[in-house]
């Protein structure tokens, strides 16, 4: 089979960092989802959340690429472990399935060191929450250039339904009979805490939204985490549909969008306003106008807004969706990348020779 | 081969005169310094030795590790071969004056080859009674004594458990005793510079190096270069060490503290340029060069920990050989991040102790079953659990050999001395890059701090590392292996058409997509391990110094032990011990011809430091009735306790 050499153009020297400037650029074809589809059979159970945010991603992955010049093979999909992390099986893309929790950190590595592939990471509230929470805080604090899929169903999956760091407290389930005793964590709270540049959260039945949202997650430069609200059919079914049925949705979600006052309900007329540090739910009317609400504002650099807005729950307020923050900071692997360029641009660089004989040396005659 | 050696009646000899001389210390020279008077055979032997072994020892604060490193590298250059032992404690301030404390640096500076910091030192500089106290025992008799005389005040002589100041009782008989004020003599040295009184204070250890200056005849104008350099940015501290230096060494001189000054002369080492290198840094080197060599971008993701963390250091500093670092927020992230670049295309790198290894296992698992090239480095440390972290041993052979789930072979491989860090870090390279697959590289504390002159290679003579990526989407599959080696292709994110998934779950042969298919199963586990097998076809033989064709006795060894064991091995046979040596660098897989070497011997002599790892590797396999000799102290192996035990086997 042939087989590229260390003289071929697929070489990249030692002295260029990553491999963009060689690689062949064929013009940039018009994909199709079906260009983004994997001859694997898709293995999750029926009826399960996550076949809907597979569809959403591969019909969203065509514009992606058109709009910021990508080919296919310049994509990646890293996962970790649990139903979620078999995404990348099913996504005709370069993919990576790799342990439980780790995928942020394969990914950085890859993204570190190869900064013009698209890195998609895809985890899930065991995965990404529990035994890789250290991972995710991490590669959101850096600001690394990957895209942070959560999908949050908030049960074990896989293992066959044990609870999940963001079960809701009292929540029985095969290893809480009695319900759990522990706190819940929040998706966002923690990723606004880690000041993620991107935080977004949405729906696996609302596919208008989720698509949206992909879409600016992938537009993103930095790190961009959503979290996504994914049913378990089996395990836990139903574990939304308090607000995401489509019978409540309009009066029980607020979609976020930036500029806008907080306005929801199947009517427009309900708002969120701020009383002292304390947000509350007003009516529209009897004196109380949009001027009075809380505006959105996903650019403020200052993520108390976004945390406020994530720390809103059912019953007394509606779940919000959309971008909660969406600011711009140079990325970790941009800086990276440059102290490696800058130092690769200094007079000698690259002198091996140079480097082993620095220092002092005496010769032996 | 061999440095100076001492036979076990010398030895007596000299521990008779020990009790003999206790009567005679008498106080002469100057009201600073004492001598005792030393017997003469040692005073002669001492003029112009073949080899000095001085130890350096003081409290944490006291820059003794910096001291001997400058003496190191001063001899170093001035043509000495050298090996060193720095002996530091985990903490970093343990309480000043206390025995814990104690910071040691041991330096073995010699006209002669040799292969090891030496057995017990010749020479104690001792900053305080604590240094003293720890460190005494091991000084051979009618060794030089050189103490801080105003560090011995009540104190300090209470915290290191002194009833007596041992100046004044029979503790010291038969040294050679000088006192010197070093912390006055300081402060008067470095009052024109105006700094503080702590930072004053801090110059000590440079007159202390300047009175060793003296007694060996050393220049004084590199190392005041270096000092000059480190302090570029704090003139006045500079000066303030070149100052006490300069003061120490004319003290010396004035003073005259021995009568002759000691000159060690150059070594005969083979032609070329040298310089004195370290393990971490020979280390670090070889993995620029193996990328270098192989058009690779270098990636290292690291945690920190001791005694691997000058790895990260070093790597971190040459960023224009197109090198990434990672610090990672653990040891998993750090491996996880390794094996992400190296699927990108990079030679991934990650480094670590044994305690980073257990954290690292899961993720290892996941490197061979991807069959990714990663280098692991683990400097191994006395364990387990957090155990000696400053200390050297050898007992990660089996955790690196078996700790991960499921049949997990991978190559593994160890240097032997700290210059050679550097050819095998590009062994490893290579192997990992041309077998497709992680290989580890077991190096040690010892190695790793440890020094020696170091031959500066050619980059032309450096081995060709051949790296081919798969490109044509007609006939690839993740699993397509090559015939002779069963290294699968390696195709990179960014190439058209070879999209492609990879994972921890079971491939199935040649497609790589996930099976569970039970014969499937087998069959990738039988190739896995024969991968691993097959690169003893690319590694060199196993070669036995002395009796090749056979004999008595085989010492074999691996990693750092190979000074002491080479040294030991040299004694006996000069004495006509039918005693040979062999080292092992290849780990796994063996060299092909160990068996047969195993065979040519009746008895085979396995010194580690650890409780018989390689032993009950050898066992296991090749069925030999190998003997352990087996230390697990913290400390190297010394010469003399590998001869004794070659003497009790012949």
């Amino acid at each position: 089979m042939p087989l590229a050499s260390n003289d071929s153009p697929l070489r990249a020297p030692a002295d260029a960092g990553g491999l963009a400037a060689v690689l062949p650029q064929p013009p940039q074809p018009a994909y199709t989802k079906q260009d983004f589809t994997s001859d694997q059979i898709v293995r999750w159970c029926p009826g399960c959340g996550d076949y809907s945010i597979l569809a959403q991603m591969q019909k969203i992955m065509p514009s992606v690429c058109a709009k910021q010049n990508i080919p296919r093979e310049n994509v990646v999909f890293v996962s970790g472990i649990g139903c979620s992390s078999r995404f990348p099986y099913y996504m005709n893309t370069y993919g990576f399935h790799s342990i439980h929790g780790r995928a942020p950190t394969f990914a950085t590595g890859l993204k570190s060191t190869r900064p013009e592939l698209m890195v998609w990471v895809v985890t899930g509230d065991g995965d990404g929450l529990s035994i890789g929470g250290n991972h995710l805080i991490h590669a959101l604090r850096r600001n690394i250039d990957l895209k942070i899929l959560l999908f949050n169903n908030r049960i074990y999956g896989l293992t066959k339904g044990q609870y999940s760091p963001t079960s809701e407290m009292g929540k029985k389930t095969k290893s809480s009979p009695m319900g759990t005793v522990e706190q819940p964590i929040n998706p966002l709270l923690i990723a606004l805490a880690a000041e993620a540049t991107f935080a977004a959260r949405s729906l696996d039945t609302d596919t208008k939204h989720l698509q949206d949202t992909l879409e600016r997650a992938a537009a993103h430069r930095g790190v961009a985490f959503v979290e996504i609200f994914q049913n378990c059919n089996i395990f836990n079914d139903g574990a939304f549909e308090s607000f995401a049925d489509i019978s409540v949705r309009k009066d029980k979600t607020l979609i976020l969008e930036h500029g806008k006052p907080l306005i929801f309900g199947k009517d427009r007329n309900k708002g969120i306003r701020l009383k002292g540090l304390k947000p509350e739910v007003v009516t529209l009317g009897q004196g109380i106008t949009e001027a009075d609400l809380l505006v959105h504002d996903e650019k403020s650099e200052d993520p108390t807004l976004a945390y406020l807005l994530a720390h809103l729950s059912e019953p007394e307020f509606p779940i919000p969706l959309g971008v909660y923050r969406n600011v711009s900071r140079p990325t970790y692997d941009q800086l990276l990348q440059s102290q490696v360029e800058t130092s690769k641009s200094k007079p000698n660089a690259g002198n091996l020779q140079a480097l082993l004989a620095s220092g002092d040396t005496w010769t032996v005659e | 081969m061999a440095g100076r050696e001492r036979s076990p009646e010398n030895e007596e000899d000299s521990e008779n005169a020990k009790t003999e001389s206790a009567s005679n210390i008498e106080e002469s020279m100057a009201p600073n310094t004492q001598v005792a008077s030393v017997p003469k055979e040692v005073e002669d032997r001492n003029r112009e030795p073949e080899n000095v072994i001085i130890r350096f020892a003081g409290d944490s604060g006291d820059g003794m590790q910096v001291t001997g490193s400058m003496f190191t590298h001063n001899s170093a250059l001035v043509g000495n071969d050298i090996s060193t032992l720095p002996d530091f404690p985990a903490e970093i301030r343990a309480p000043a004056g206390t025995l814990p404390g104690v910071s040691g640096f041991q330096l073995n500076f010699s006209s002669l080859d040799i292969k090891t910091p030496g057995d017990a030192p010749e020479v104690l500089v001792a900053m305080n009674p604590a240094a003293l106290k720890v460190n005494l025992s091991d000084l051979v008799p009618g060794g030089m004594v050189v103490l801080n005389a105003d560090a011995f005040g009540g104190n300090n002589l209470k915290k290191a458990g002194y009833v007596v100041d041992p100046r004044e009782d029979n503790t010291l008989a038969g040294y050679q005793v000088i006192q010197v004020q070093i912390s006055n003599l300081t402060l008067q040295a470095v009052k024109p510079t105006g700094i503080g009184q702590k930072d004053a204070s801090r110059c000590k250890n440079m007159f202390a190096l300047g009175l060793m200056f003296w007694i060996y005849d050393r220049p004084m104008e590199p190392t005041i270069r270096t000092i000059r350099q480190k302090f570029g940015k704090k003139p006045e501290i500079a000066e303030a060490n070149v100052l006490a230096l300069q003061a120490g060494y004319n003290y010396a001189d004035t003073m005259e503290i021995v009568p002759n000054q000691i000159r060690v002369s150059k070594a005969q080492l083979p032609k070329g340029t040298y310089k004195m290198i370290m393990g971490n840094e020979a280390t670090a080197l070889g993995f620029i060069a193996a990328a270098k060599v192989s058009g690779r971008p270098l990636f290292y993701g690291s945690y920190p920990i001791t005694p691997a963390s000058d790895i990260l250091h070093e790597l971190s500093r040459h960023k224009e050989f197109g090198v990434y670092t990672f610090q990672a927020e653990d040891e998993i992230a750090a491996i996880g991040a390794c094996i992400g670049a190296s699927f990108g295309g990079a030679l991934g790198l990650t480094g670590t102790s044994g305690p980073g290894i257990a954290l690292k296992s899961e993720a290892m698992g996941l490197a061979v079953m991807t069959e990714l090239p990663i280098v692991i480095v683990d400097v191994q440390r006395g364990g387990p659990s957090t155990g000696l972290p400053t200390k050297t041993e050898q007992a990660d052979l089996l955790q690196v050999m078996f700790g991960r789930n499921g049949e997990c072979p991978l190559c593994v491989l160890a240097p032997a001395t700290p210059g050679d860090c550097f050819r095998m870090a590009i062994e490893a390279s290579r192997i990992a890059l041309t077998h497709m697959l992680p290989v580890v590289l077991l190096t040690d504390g010892y190695l790793a701090n440890g020094a020696e002159p170091w031959p500066i290679p050619r980059v032309e003579d450096l081995p060709k590392i051949s790296v081919k990526f798969a490109t044509d989407p007609a006939t690839y599959q993740p699993y397509r292996r090559d015939p002779e080696t069963l290294a699968r292709q390696w195709a990179l994110p960014g190439t058209p058409g070879l999209e492609h998934r990879i994972g921890g779950l079971e491939k199935e042969d040649v497609t790589g997509n996930v099976s569970y298919d039970a014969e499937n199963h087998e069959r990738m586990v039988r190739l896995r391990a024969e991968k691993v097998a097959k690169i003893a076809n690319d590694i060199p033989p196993l070669e036995v110094v002395g009796d090749a064709e056979g004999g008595e006795l085989l010492v074999i060894g691996w990693g750092s032990t190979y000074g002491a064991i080479d040294q030991a091995v040299g004694r006996v046979r000069r004495r006509g011990g039918k005693v040979s040596a062999a080292h092992l660098r290849y780990l796994n897989p063996f060299p092909a011809n160990l068996g047969d070497v195993l065979s040519r011997f009746e008895k085979v002599l396995v010194p580690e430091m650890n409780l018989g790892q390689l032993r009950w590797l050898l066992r296991a396999k090749y069925l030999v009735d190998a003997i352990g000799l087996n230390k697990v102290q913290g400390q190297p192996f010394k010469i003399k306790e590998i001869e004794k035990k070659i003497e009790e086997l012949l």
